[in-house]
């Protein structure tokens, strides 16, 4: 099981109330988490990856285990303590704002 | 008796306002999407309690939004906006290549007959359809790839196919504008474009009378005539009797011939409505003073309505898609400001008030006559 953080934007457009957790089958990525939670949520499809590129959209990180995993391959494994739900796996959005 | 139900798109949300014929008591209803520019909502002629909303933000990118049931409830539909074919580039602001990206719908034109039809006009410019109540998205690439396409560089607010006309008397003909490309018309159903722009003028393109290069802010048909267009050029208010084929300037006596919005009369072609705009520089009205100009000669001879809108210190703007006709006997005019006004005027504009004051940054007005 694998905990994912939204950000509040999204967590309105799935309709979920906290954090989403995921049943991933086989290595836990960050493209198996992305398609997982596609699946789970379609409403979510390009919002957080282009839909014909796949490529993270440019406003939005991926954290887990306090690195940053934005520039990570998305076949790469997660840190070990984000695949085994110990740790989330944080989707941020960019800071707007002065 | 019936009614009205005015859409309403701003920076942070969407809003659903809604009255009976006599449009002096307003019910209210949103922020819908609350957060998500919201840059149009428009509903089916053929079916009112169909709504389709274009909702994106920079970090979340595009979504489409449907209801069936007047705006009460909402559904998120297809979202996959995708280039027919490898799209190429147009010109960059420097002038360069520019590889064509999507980046968001502008506006949302509901089929005249079908109400699971629904067109798209998109930046980086281009038009796309869906026939499936917008579930799926198919390009029309005869409009990108007619020839000029590479030739067409975006205005300040992008590259973006802001417009699209319906020609509810010849099957297959539309209008479609982009800035800074200019207009655009099929007769085919959009197979074949054809650039609409002989007789604009204008001075920031090295060749004034160019083909294409004209940045078209906004046009207007009404259905009775539909040989007949108006358009708020970038500078210019401009019209045509021919389907675009000529134009010929209707500036007139206006304060100032720039602007963003313009509509028709619902029941009389040959009134028209703008809102001059002081300059590109500056968008807002001149001396403070916000007027809606009204031509009831189909241009050239223009009044100010005044009445009700402020006339000190107003410094908003009108942006292209923020005014709207209703359809009943005494024709209704409303629009929408960036300071978060949306005026209604239930008499052809005779009188104007505030149905609400204080919403985000009003993007786009449309108006729905209900039975």
């Amino acid at each position: 099981m694998i905990l994912v953080v939204l950000p509040a934007h999204l967590r309105t457009l799935a309709q979920v109330n906290g954090d989403v957790q995921l049943e991933i089958h086989g290595h836990a990525t960050q493209r198996a988490v992305l398609d997982a939670l596609e699946s789970l949520y379609p409403m979510l499809r390009g919002t957080i990856r282009d839909q014909v590129t796949l490529e993270r959209r440019p406003f939005l990180r991926f954290f887990a285990c306090e690195e940053d995993l934005s520039f990570a391959s998305p076949d790469a494994p997660l840190p070990d303590a984000a695949a085994s739900g110990k740790e989330p796996f944080f989707i941020i959005g960019a800071i707007a704002g002065g | 008796m019936s009614g009205v139900r005015v859409l309403v798109g701003t920076r942070k949300g969407g809003f659903v306002l809604s009255a009976d014929g006599k449009r002096e008591r307003w019910e209210v209803s949103g922020p819908h999407f609350a957060g998500w520019e919201i840059y149009h909502m428009k509903g089916s002629p053929a079916d009112p309690n169909r709504l389709y909303a274009s909702q994106s933000t920079g970090w979340f990118g595009q979504l489409i939004q449907r209801s069936d049931d007047g705006g009460k409830s909402w559904e998120p539909v297809g979202n996959k906006f995708a280039y027919d074919g490898v799209p190429g580039t147009h010109k960059w602001y420097d002038g360069t290549p520019h590889p064509w990206e999507f980046k968001r719908v502008w506006h949302m034109e509901p089929s005249l007959t079908d109400p699971d039809t629904v067109y798209a006009g998109v930046e980086d410019a281009a038009l796309f359809r869906s026939t499936d109540g917008a579930k799926t998205w198919h390009e029309l690439p005869g409009l990108r790839e007619h020839g000029t396409g590479s030739s067409w560089q975006p205005g300040a607010g992008g590259l973006c196919l802001h417009t699209i006309i319906l020609d509810p008397q010849h099957p297959g003909r539309m209008y479609i504008a982009i800035s800074a490309a200019g207009a655009f018309r099929t007769d085919d159903g959009a197979k074949t474009w054809k650039p609409i722009n002989h007789g604009l003028h204008s001075q920031h393109i090295p060749d004034p009378d160019a083909e294409v290069g004209h940045c078209v802010h906004h046009i207007a048909m009404h259905g009775a005539r539909p040989e007949v267009l108006y358009m708020q050029k970038h500078w210019d208010v401009m019209r045509s009797d021919n389907a675009g084929d000529s134009w010929q300037e209707v500036s007139g006596n206006l304060p100032t011939d720039f602007g963003f919005a313009i509509d028709v009369h619902a029941h009389e072609p040959e009134t028209i409505y703008v809102v001059p705009i002081k300059s590109d520089s500056e968008h807002f009205p001149p001396d403070g003073k916000l007027r809606v100009y009204r031509s009831r000669t189909g241009g050239n001879e223009w009044e100010a309505l005044t009445k009700g809108l402020p006339q000190r210190d107003c410094y908003v703007n009108v942006l292209r898609d923020a005014m709207a006709m209703d359809a009943l006997d005494s024709c209704g005019v409303y629009f929408g400001t960036t300071g978060g006004q949306v005026y209604a005027s239930p008499d052809a504009g005779e009188n104007w008030a505030p149905i609400v004051r204080d919403l985000p940054a009003v993007l786009s007005v449309e108006v729905q006559t209900l039975p």
